[in-house]
């Protein structure tokens, strides 16, 4: 259990600077993800799931800037798949020999294209509000996994007498309790090939598994190495420990 | 030293000329070292191994860096992706500065408590303050790098306290910043000082080395050794010691790596720098925040600014300040609760450098101010006249009531940890 402590921590400390700020209590779900822990481990099945969300629902807003069409091999899929889902989007190539700009389908290198051309284009289209990026949005978010979730999941109507203006959303998860974002999830928005569930909190689920994973591709093997190392370490501790204690035990008793 | 001690003709032909090896022998070998250190001690060793893991994974971190306010966030991205174990160097590099830290303040506060600054010892403690001034200013302009929101806007909150000196400050900003704002001079400028500092680091610590080795460590005793009967080889007796040390160190260092390796960062900083967009809370990394407390303690810019910088140079003088002559808190039975008053009084600093500077806890923040420079300026000069302070042993193995001293001491010491 100690390995939790920072977890509780930061728990504590979030929600104190969230209260401290004054600006809407913000009321997060805390779930047991597979990828916490030491031993944690991303869920393909999940993370192929949550990919296929956010193609169908949040790629018309929201980019993925970070990730490349040949990352998705981590989620486990072959190369010609992985070549399938590049080509199906149109990619901005050149100069060619005229100088001119040309598109052609997407190969594997290339990274998502992006829903916007810039961010003035981005907030035009969203009633001027900015959909950010979210290649990096499980990191970039205290407690991030819970954070994300609970705000996929916690679109309720507002309770008398707040005041919710045109164009903004209650969201009890998210700080000061109003939100540009429509709710994005209402449940069956998906048809999974596997049979999963299709509930909100289901898809809101998947997503946090991939958005976990394109925050950090490496979670999987940062841990599995860090097993490895802390074995290594403790052994080294011990037999420094042994070591030391017989090199000293000529001096203690003098 | 003579040369003749060497076996191998090589190394005796070598040291003949360059006598390196008779100075590794002297300095790492036979170099004697009491024999009563506790693990206290340890702490200089880890922070000189820190700094070496510091420079070694931040001068490959800097072959894939860019510094450019258009590319820096990207680029450090792709450590993260796309350089072969790129994650593990930059969170090595990322949670080292933390660790690094850590090191530096058990060591300094075991200073304090055992009273190392004092003579003759005084300029090992000076460059041991300069060195963590080196270490603020390189850690600071290492958290820019990463061109996220708490780097810009912490970059932009403390070069902005340079502005409160009378006259000048406004072109000392300008000069650091390279124009009128925070923006990609300023990271330039930032990188190429955040690659030099580490080595003027390396060049104070030599000294320190230095200096250290012409008196020797101190002890938790705090009476010097008289006689080889009082030390012990530093090698194999301290080598192995401080390897034992290292190991212990390792496995937090790797624990935090592996498994919470951006517990002591800020989420905040995973979003790209925006200038026009202000984060709710800018906090400095969590090192900073005693001094951050300090300097919000106090109403006015230049007075906060002044503080701040005051609660280092406070250490510059300290060896004139404590004037009594007993050095291990262990005899001095009133300076060893101030001691303590004073590191809860440190961490609270830290706590409430955390906190939004309103309500109680600016109130709390001043009386922690208060009492840290109170500490320094009233307790410690004034302990040294009043303190009785309690018999010393003769020396580190004998003692005035003869024969148990050291088991009586070293059991005083069992208790501090």
């Amino acid at each position: 259990m100690k390995w939790q402590i920072p977890f509780i921590v930061s728990w504590i400390l979030t929600v104190s600077h969230a209260l401290a700020a004054g600006s809407g209590d913000v009321v997060l779900k805390h779930k047991d993800w597979s990828f916490n822990g030491p031993f944690g481990t991303l869920d393909k099945a999940a993370m192929q799931r949550g990919f296929q969300a956010y193609r169908e629902i949040c790629a018309s807003c929201h980019s993925l800037d970070y990730i490349a069409f040949r990352n998705l091999a981590d989620l486990g899929y072959n190369e010609a798949e992985i070549k399938a889902f590049a080509a199906e989007y149109e990619v901005q190539d050149g100069p060619n020999d005229e100088g001119e700009m040309f598109m052609r389908p997407g190969i594997a290198a290339d990274r998502f294209p992006a829903p916007y051309p810039n961010e003035a284009a981005a907030r035009a289209g969203n009633g001027g509000a900015y959909p950010p990026d979210l290649s990096l949005i499980t990191k970039a978010r205290a407690n991030g996994p819970d954070y994300l979730y609970s705000l996929l999941t916690s679109y309720k109507d507002a309770p008398k007498g707040k005041n919710v203006p045109d164009g903004m959303y209650y969201n009890v998860a998210y700080p000061g309790n109003l939100i540009a974002m429509p709710q994005p999830i209402y449940g069956e928005d998906v048809t999974y090939t596997d049979g999963a569930p299709t509930d909100v909190s289901s898809i809101a689920s998947d997503l946090v598994y991939f958005l976990t994973w394109t925050a950090e591709p490496s979670i999987e093997k940062r841990k599995r190495t860090g097993v490895k190392v802390m074995i290594f370490l403790l052994i080294m501790v011990g037999m420094s420990y042994g070591a030391m204690k017989f090199i000293w035990a000529d001096v203690k008793k003098a | 030293m003579s040369a003749d001690k060497f076996s191998n003709p090589v190394v005796r032909w070598i040291d003949h000329r360059l006598p390196i090896f008779s100075f590794m022998d002297h300095e790492l070998n036979e170099y004697p070292t009491p024999k009563n250190l506790n693990y206290f001690w340890n702490f200089g060793s880890l922070a000189g191994v820190s700094l070496v893991i510091m420079i070694v994974t931040g001068i490959v971190l800097a072959m894939s860096y860019t510094p450019h306010v258009d590319h820096a966030f990207q680029s450090v991205e792709r450590i993260m992706r796309d350089v072969n174990h790129g994650w593990l160097l930059r969170y090595i590099h990322m949670n080292g500065a933390s660790f690094f830290f850590i090191v530096v303040f058990i060591h300094i506060f075991r200073g304090l408590y055992y009273g190392s600054y004092k003579a003759p010892r005084e300029l090992l403690w000076i460059l041991g303050v300069l060195i963590l001034l080196l270490m603020m200013a390189t850690a600071f302009m290492g958290y820019v790098l990463p061109w996220g929101q708490m780097s810009f806007w912490g970059a932009t909150v403390i070069t902005n306290l340079f502005s409160a000196i009378p006259f000048i400050g406004d072109s000392i900003v300008t000069m650091l910043w390279g124009g009128f704002s925070v923006d990609n001079p300023t990271l330039n400028r930032f990188f190429a000082l955040h690659y030099l500092m580490p080595f003027l680091i390396v060049g104070v610590v030599i000294l320190h080395l230095v200096a250290l080795h012409r008196f020797g460590s101190n002890n938790p005793i705090g009476i010097d050794p008289s006689g080889p009967q009082d030390t012990v080889p530093f090698h194999p007796y301290y080598t192995i010691k401080d390897f034992f040390g290292l190991s212990v160190f390792l496995s937090l260092f790797a624990a935090a790596i592996f498994f919470f390796p951006n517990f002591m960062g800020h989420p905040d900083n995973y979003i790209p720098a925006n200038p026009m967009q202000t984060p709710a809370h800018i906090v400095p990394e969590w090192y900073f925040l005693p001094f951050y407390a300090i300097l919000r303690a106090v109403p006015d810019k230049l007075g906060g600014v002044l503080a701040m910088f005051g609660a280092i140079a406070v250490l510059f003088i300290l060896p004139w300040l404590d004037r009594s002559p007993i050095r291990s808190g262990n005899f001095r039975p009133i300076f060893r609760i101030f001691f303590w008053v004073f590191l809860a009084d440190c961490i609270a600093l830290g706590y409430l450098g955390g906190m939004p500077a309103e309500g109680i806890y600016v109130v709390l923040s001043r009386v922690a101010t208060a009492w840290y420079f109170l500490h320094f300026l009233v307790i410690l000069p004034l302990l040294s006249v009043i303190e009785t302070p309690k018999p010393l042993p003769q020396s580190l193995s004998k003692s005035v009531l003869g024969g148990t001293a050291m088991a009586g001491a070293a059991s005083a010491v069992k208790e501090k940890m």
